[in-house]
């Protein structure tokens, strides 16, 4: 009898989940790529690499020269500073404003969705005047105001981006938590005297957590492209605080015509697997998590 | 069909003022005095007051914010602060460039897009199918300017196949310049518009007509073509008038590259010379467009499928 009960237990959708992600190639080595760069981000962080990145070691604009030792292989910078670890802290600032532009959007979008969805009425209304609102600003247009209000930086980057970007998580949460707050699960918690914080937190949530996930790689990716563009056009992050993969592209735009291609490759170079990695991760998920796409 | 309309008329009318007020807010909290910019180094208190009235800035709040309605129900929005010209002829002019920018290189993109992704979502799982999926995604995976970038040094520096960059006002004389942002901007629009047109048709070929029509023996073209792409031009049709702001808005980075002088390149002008009202005007200007044709296509889909009136 005892073998019994143990077999009987089921699968979740989240260990369901988690064994399709597993087999599936694609998911795994994105995951990994993610970690790797997660890892990097950390030890900037902590100040454990690529410390020294502002240190002249060379001529201004030296060509990549394998021979000379890693700090050399994509070539030195303007100031003769290795494009290398310009690179590896730039790392820092993609992962950072990509994570910071999520904390920001993700929340805003859970509550204002869910809130719309679950309670309906005038406060459906409100919220759905206020993100259509948004919504209804061409976002570029809107990103570019933010950050004028606020002043240049990497944190006005992230906060416009936070702002402007938790609008289509919260369409897709207030259509869930609609779909949701009538299920026959909700109405027994109702019945068994669930207050309203409760069903939403302990019951309908738990329901909707992979549409977060989804939408937190997603809002990565978005963020870090952003951050590119921002920076080019002189709103992101200013010249001597730090590096980014979108100043080293602003920076090639002069340097280009003089044959400098090497900041413009280490940091195109860098920004791919990153963004790949997460767009590939965000449909793996969306497809271990959806039974409608298993055809 | 008449009350939609009308519906849809006075909803518009929070969203404008909604979206107006906010971006009246923004760029009203920028640090600075307007009227100290514009009247220089050595003016007197006496000339700045003066601007400070003749700008509107000494009223309060709301009689600014009713100014800027005011602008935009008249389409006069003053002056530059940089080039001093008026705002209205400076967003004229440049919504031609930007539309003869523009408008070719999204007829091309959608004919590219919308005939690759039912030829892929026809033959999806093929090799086909996934070698455009896994390029269009990769393509993605760089920043667009890079492309920009590159394409620019590539084809017109290094190798001399297209102007560098420029512009001719002329009907005719503009087209050399601008044949090389077009391929770009046509590039870099086809790889999501692509997957984009792709899953709409997917959606739409796992709906009970299309196996009603296969059962009773029609080819699997055929029902492509007569039934799926009929279905699919809801959420095209909509996603085709929700892009025309921005063709007219320009592919702001595409202009300020090839220094085509678009709306795009005005914007990252406006922004490098702390021009306030150009950004204004445009920003507006720009939501005011979109409103409308969001509204347009909402109205074209209730013409489409008659079920959207009844909601």
């Amino acid at each position: 009898m005892k073998f019994l009960a143990r077999k009987v237990k089921g699968n979740s959708l989240w260990s369901d989940a988690t064994r399709r992600l597993l087999n599936d190639n694609f998911a795994t080595w994105s995951f990994v790529i993610i970690l790797i760069y997660v890892a990097i981000a950390l030890l900037v962080y902590f100040n454990l690499i690529a410390t020294s990145w502002q240190e002249t070691i060379g001529g201004s604009r030296e060509a990549p020269d394998l021979s000379k030792g890693v700090l050399h292989w994509a070539g030195l910078d303007i100031f003769g500073r290795s494009v290398v670890l310009k690179t590896i802290q730039g790392t820092y600032t993609a992962m950072y404003v990509g994570l910071v532009s999520s904390l920001i959007a993700i929340p805003i979008g859970v509550v204002m969705g869910a809130l719309a969805g679950y309670f309906g009425g005038w406060v459906d209304d409100l919220i759905t005047w206020i993100y259509t609102t948004l919504t209804n600003i061409p976002e570029f247009l809107l990103l570019i105001a933010i950050a004028i209000a606020m002043g240049k930086g990497v944190t006005t980057v992230c906060i416009a981006l936070g702002v402007t970007s938790w609008v289509g998580l919260a369409r897709l949460i207030r259509a869930e938590f609609m779909k949701h707050k009538n299920r026959e699960y909700v109405l027994a918690a109702q019945a068994l005297g669930g207050g309203h914080v409760r069903r939403m937190l302990k019951h309908i949530f738990p329901n909707v957590l992979h549409i977060v996930i989804i939408g937190f790689s997603l809002r990565f990716v978005t963020g870090i492209k952003s951050e590119v563009i921002l920076t080019y056009l002189g709103l992101g992050a200013e010249i001597g605080k730090g590096s980014s993969w979108g100043l080293m592209i602003a920076d090639a735009s002069g340097e280009l015509i003089q044959g400098v291609w090497w900041g413009l490759a280490a940091a195109t170079l860098a920004m791919f697997p990153i963004v790949l990695a997460f767009s590939l991760f965000a449909d793996a998920l969306r497809d271990a998590i959806d039974p409608k796409l298993r055809h | 069909m008449f009350a939609y309309i009308v519906r849809r008329l006075l909803y518009a009318i929070p969203i404008l003022l909604g979206t107006t007020f906010l971006l009246f807010l923004l760029f009203n909290v920028v640090p600075g005095d307007p009227a100290l910019q514009l009247a220089g180094k050595h003016a007197t208190p006496e000339v700045i007051q003066t601007i400070r009235i003749e700008l509107g800035l000494n009223k309060p709040w709301y009689g600014q914010y009713f100014d800027l309605l005011k602008q935009l129900m008249t389409f006069d929005f003053g002056r530059s602060y940089w080039t001093k010209q008026k705002i209205t002829d400076m967003i004229s002019s440049g919504a031609g460039a930007s539309f003869s920018l523009g408008f070719p290189a999204f007829i091309i993109e959608t004919a590219i897009s919308l005939i690759v992704g039912l030829m892929i979502a026809l033959y999806r799982g093929s090799l086909l199918d996934k070698t455009v999926v896994a390029f269009s995604v990769a393509a993605q995976s760089v920043s667009l300017l890079v492309y920009i970038l590159a394409g620019q040094y590539l084809l017109a520096y290094k190798w001399g196949l297209f102007p560098i960059s420029g512009y001719d006002p002329d009907l005719i004389g503009r087209w050399p310049y601008l044949v090389l942002p077009i391929g770009i901007f046509v590039f870099l629009s086809v790889a999501p518009e692509l997957r984009f047109y792709r899953t709409i048709f997917l959606d739409e070929l796992y709906q009970d007509y299309v196996r009603t029509a296969r059962s009773k023996g029609l080819g699997m073209k055929t029902v492509m073509l007569r039934h799926v792409l009929k279905n699919a031009m809801i959420p095209i049709l909509t996603n085709l008038v929700i892009s025309i702001p921005f063709l007219i808005l320009g592919s702001v980075l595409i202009e300020s590259f090839f220094q085509v002088p678009g709306l795009g390149d005005l914007i990252v002008k406006a922004i490098a010379n702390n021009d306030r009202p150009v950004l204004i005007s445009i920003t507006v200007l720009g939501t005011f467009a979109y409103i409308i044709f969001n509204l347009l296509s909402d109205i074209l889909y209730a013409m489409v499928d008659p079920r959207v009136q009844l909601k």
